[in-house]
Parts: C-alpha cells; structure tokens; sequence
C-alpha cells in the first residue's frame, strides 16, 4: 500500500514538475514567437542567426541578460527593488497550479486496483478565485519595483498599473460570474468537464467571452492597453531602473502571464481539453490498445488539443499587439468603468435571465 | 484661400454604435495584419542573398589592365587631385627594359594606395583617368574589415584579376534597362 502512495506521490511530483517546465518553456518561446510574430505582420523574416530559424534566440537572450551588469540605483530601497521582480515572477508562476491540462493519468497499482491521477498540480474547489487572489498579488511586484526605483517614470508606471488592474479585474470577475452561474462550481476542472465534447462555453457566453479578453489584456499589460510600460510615454514605465536579470524577470514574468491567461481563456470558455468527438477518439483508443493505455492516450490527445488551444490564445495576444495602436489614459479608465463593467453586469442578468426561463424552457422542449 | 486641391473636408460627426465598441474595426485591422503575416518577405538576407545593385552602383576599386594584361595607369595623379577625400595617394616609377608586358606605358604606379576608411565612393577618380585605369566595380563592395593593416589597399588588392576580369553590361540606368527588354545576355558591351 505505501508502495503505490509513492507512485501516486512521484507521478504528482512528475505532472508538477512538467507543468512547470513546459510553463517556463513556452514563455521562453513566446519572447521568440513574439518576434517572429512581429516580424512576420511587418513582412520582416525576424530573427535567424541563432540557430535554424533563430531558435535558439531565447538562449541567447537569456545569456545576454545575465552577462549585463545588475545595477541597483543608489536613492534606490535597495531590498524592494530586489523584491519587486522576484513577486512578480513569484506570483506568475503560481497562477499555472490549478489549470487542468488535461484529462487524468490511469496506472494499476495491484491487480484490480486502479489509481487515477488528474494532470493538473492542485485541483482546488475554488480554483477560480485562486487565480483571481494571486493575479491580483501580481500587481504588488510592478508596484513595488516601481516604487523602489526612487524614479517618476517608474512610479507613474505602477500606479497606472496598479490603477489599470483594479479597474479591470472587477469587470473580469463580473465576467467569470455568468459563468460561475451557468457551472455552479468554482472549480476549474469542474467547468472544464461541464464543457464536455464540443459545448463550448463560449456558445453561450459570447459576450462575457469578450469582456473576459478585454479584460485578460488588460491585466497582462499587453498591447492596446500596455501603457504601464509605454516607451513613447514612460521610457520603459516601471522597469525603466532595472537591468540585468531583473529586468528579464520583469519581461518573462509577462510572457508567463500571457500563457496562463491564454490558458485560463482556453479552460474557461473554449472547453480544456474538450475537443468534438473525443469519446470517439477515447473508444477507438481503448478498443486499440486496451483500457488504461487507451484512456491514457486519450487524455495525451486532450493534453495536446489544450495547449493548441492555449497557445492560439497566447499567438492572439501577438497578433493585437502588432495590429492596435495603445488607448490613451482616459479611454481605458473609460471602458473598463463606464464600457466593460455595465456590459458585464448587463451579461450576468441575461445570463440569469436565461438559467430562469429560457433553460426549462428548452429542456421541455427537448422532451 | 486654396493653396492646392488637395485638402480634405473634416467632418466631427458622431461616432456611430459600431464605431463606438471598436470591434468591428479591430477585427478590419486583424485581417490587414494576418494578411500581411502570410505574405512574402521583403527581407533581403544580405550574406546570403546578394541583389543586383544596378549597372551605375559603386563599390570596390579596381586598377584595370588592357587586354595584353599590362596595367593601364600611368600613375598620372588625377584621380588623386580628383579625389575629395584625399584618398589616394601613388609613387611613380619609370618602366624598365623588360617590363613591356607589364606596363602599357614607360611611367607606371609602383605604388598605389587607397584608403577605404576616407575613400566616400563618389566614383570622380574613374572620372578623372585618362587611361580608363580605375573604375568602382557594380558588384562587389569593400569587405568588411576591423584590423588597421586592412585600411589601406594596395595594388595587391586592387589591381584587376587576369583570369577573373571585372566587366561591366551597361553604363547608365537606362542602357540597363533598354538590354533587358531587348533580352540581350550579359556580354559587355564595351571591352574595357
């Protein structure tokens, strides 16, 4: 028995340890992506000297970014300026523990007895607000870096940050809540398996769907609504002091965000790991290469058609980046107070409205 | 008062609802922006891929021979007069019994200098010389150096290839042009 409690213990460690990996992974490449992406929409190649094709640029860049020197200003609060990028790479990383990836892994640990081991680091029964709590802690790393630099520029950025992110959560968590009330469940993996085949949430929050992105760039400081990092404005907004691998952190715990968001978008609204036909698919692979294998296999194709759909997200971000020019000030307080958060609360009423009436409506239909 | 007739009427009428949720426009500007992730590159990948400057383009010196491989300068000292960057610069020598072959002239350059970090390309030394000795060459540039010993060329450097001689098909843009539509290959039309 204690035999197969270390299996159960080391496939965890396992999936926790990929998942973090291929976390770091992609958030390398997408600073490549983003590149090539960029490069690509000017009708440019991008980079392609390191490497085939310029793949092994992210090394490269990694390497530069530790060979420059780490300068600390000297009016600087020398241990908050540390701080700074270590919370925001800190709380980047720990949002990717409750996505479910996929599926469950089946391994027999004694003859009869079969144990089932979900892909995901931690499936929380309040996964959402997990996410929530801990994107908002992100904010604290911009703030505090920004803060500590002893600069205007970088001040001014935090506190646009800090401005911008509060606005938009509440219309992102306005947002989620028509969601939470179509699931009744705040667990990620629980809307996840609701969305089962091809019904999608999106079919039927098209517009929390909409806000939701909005929202998701917002919160990632991406483009149109970067402007805690303006260059033409702020220099460089909150990062304008730092240099050397901090400054990496700063710049990679973004490209992190932007995949744990584009996952969050893919969990949330575009079905996980659902995909149309996977029972099919689960039944051929079962009938092929016998139970566990089979359903194993299944929950490999789900995994993949997760990370298809996360990384289209993440290749979304790059692609608005490189087509919208950034909002000003005012236009963006303008749309995530008086825009986006009537339309959310406008959604949750329709959403209700629906669950009241429409929904036993159709099912008698149905009948 | 109208200056030309190129002015545009300013209008500051109301925003309509599509406009307002921006959608619809960011979804025109995606679609511009996809189309142009799909077409083909301007990107030249200079090392590798080369283009045709065009017949009037000048890059790297060469010191012309004549057919019989001797070489044509006299050392005459226009093109250093010429040369607004003070370039150039050459030693004299007289030719000698027995140097026929190598010399056209009895007063040929025993040294001939040019240094790549002042020369500016302006091409007024092929203009100046008498003998058609220098010219700046169309398709190849001056490489790219980075020791000092590599700044100023010397004859070894510039003096024409016997078995790889520089020829040129056209001497304006419009001769370029002209040999193109009419298809004619790439034979020179003057021996230099």
């Amino acid at each position: 028995m204690t035999f197969s409690i270390d299996v159960a213990f080391i496939i965890k460690a396992i999936i926790i340890l990929l998942i973090f990996a291929i976390t770091l992974l992609i958030a390398t490449y997408s600073t490549y992506a983003e590149r090539k992406v960029a490069a690509f929409i000017q009708d440019r190649i991008g980079p392609n000297r390191a490497g085939p094709f310029g793949l092994l640029q992210p090394i490269a860049d990694a390497v530069k970014m530790f060979f420059k020197e780490d300068f600390i200003p000297s009016q600087a609060n020398k241990w908050l300026f540390i701080l700074g990028p270590c919370l925001s790479m800190l709380t980047a990383l720990m949002t990717s523990a409750v996505i479910p990836f996929g599926d469950s892994v089946k391994y027999e640990a004694a003859p009869g007895k079969v144990w089932d081991v979900a892909v995901q680091a931690i499936d929380v029964n309040i996964g959402i607000l997990y996410v929530f709590g801990i994107v908002s802690l992100g904010v604290y790393g911009i703030m505090v870096g920004g803060w500590a630099s002893n600069n205007k520029f970088s001040l001014l950025g935090a506190i646009r940050a800090a401005s911008q992110n509060i606005s938009y959560e509440i219309s992102m968590g306005l947002a989620i809540v028509a969601i939470l009330m179509m699931t009744g469940s705040l667990s990620i993996r629980h809307i996840v398996e609701q969305q089962h085949g091809g019904n999608w949430n999106i079919f039927y929050q098209p517009l929390g769907f909409i806000i939701f992105i909005t929202c998701a760039f917002a919160e990632c400081n991406r483009t149109p609504f970067d402007l805690p990092e303006c260059e033409t404005e702020l220099i460089g907004g909150y990062h304008t002091e730092y240099s050397s691998m901090k400054l990496g952190f700063y710049l990679f715990a973004e490209y992190i965000n932007m995949f744990v968001s584009s996952a969050m978008i893919a969990s949330l609204y575009f079905g996980g790991y659902n995909y149309p036909g996977m029972d099919w698919v689960q039944a051929k692979l079962i009938g092929a290469t016998g139970e566990i294998t089979g359903h194993n296999l299944a929950t490999l194709v789900g995994t993949l058609v997760f990370f298809g759909k996360a990384l289209f997200f993440v290749f979304f971000y790059m692609w608005v980046r490189w087509t919208l020019p950034r909002f000003r000030y005012d236009q963006l307080m303008n749309l995530g107070w008086k825009g986006l958060i009537p339309l959310a609360i406008v959604n949750i009423i329709l959403t209700g409205g629906a669950i009241l009436y429409l929904k036993p409506l159709v099912i008698s239909l149905l009948k | 008062m109208q200056l030309t007739n190129r002015s545009k009427q300013v209008s500051n009428k109301e925003m309509t609802f599509a406009e307002r949720i921006y959608l619809p426009a960011i979804a025109t500007g995606l679609g511009i922006t996809i189309k142009h992730f799909f077409q083909k590159k301007v990107t030249i990948s200079y090392p590798e891929v080369k283009t045709n400057l065009g017949p009037v383009f000048r890059g790297r010196h060469v010191l012309k021979r004549d057919d019989q491989g001797r070489e044509r300068c006299t050392a005459c000292g226009l093109c250093a007069v010429a040369c607004p960057a003070e370039a150039i610069s050459m030693v004299a020598a007289e030719r000698q019994k027995g140097e026929e072959t190598l010399y056209r002239e009895e007063k040929y350059a025993a040294v001939y200098e040019i240094n790549m970090l002042r020369c500016i390309f302006c091409g007024l030394c092929e203009e100046a010389c008498p003998k058609q000795a220098i010219y700046l060459r169309h398709d190849e540039f001056v490489p790219v150096f980075t020791e000092r010993d590599q700044v100023i060329w010397g004859k070894d450097k510039l003096a024409e290839d016997m078995n790889n001689r520089y020829l040129r098909k056209a001497w304006t843009r419009e001769e370029a042009h002209e040999q193109d539509i009419k298809g004619i290959s790439a034979q020179p039309r003057t021996q230099l």
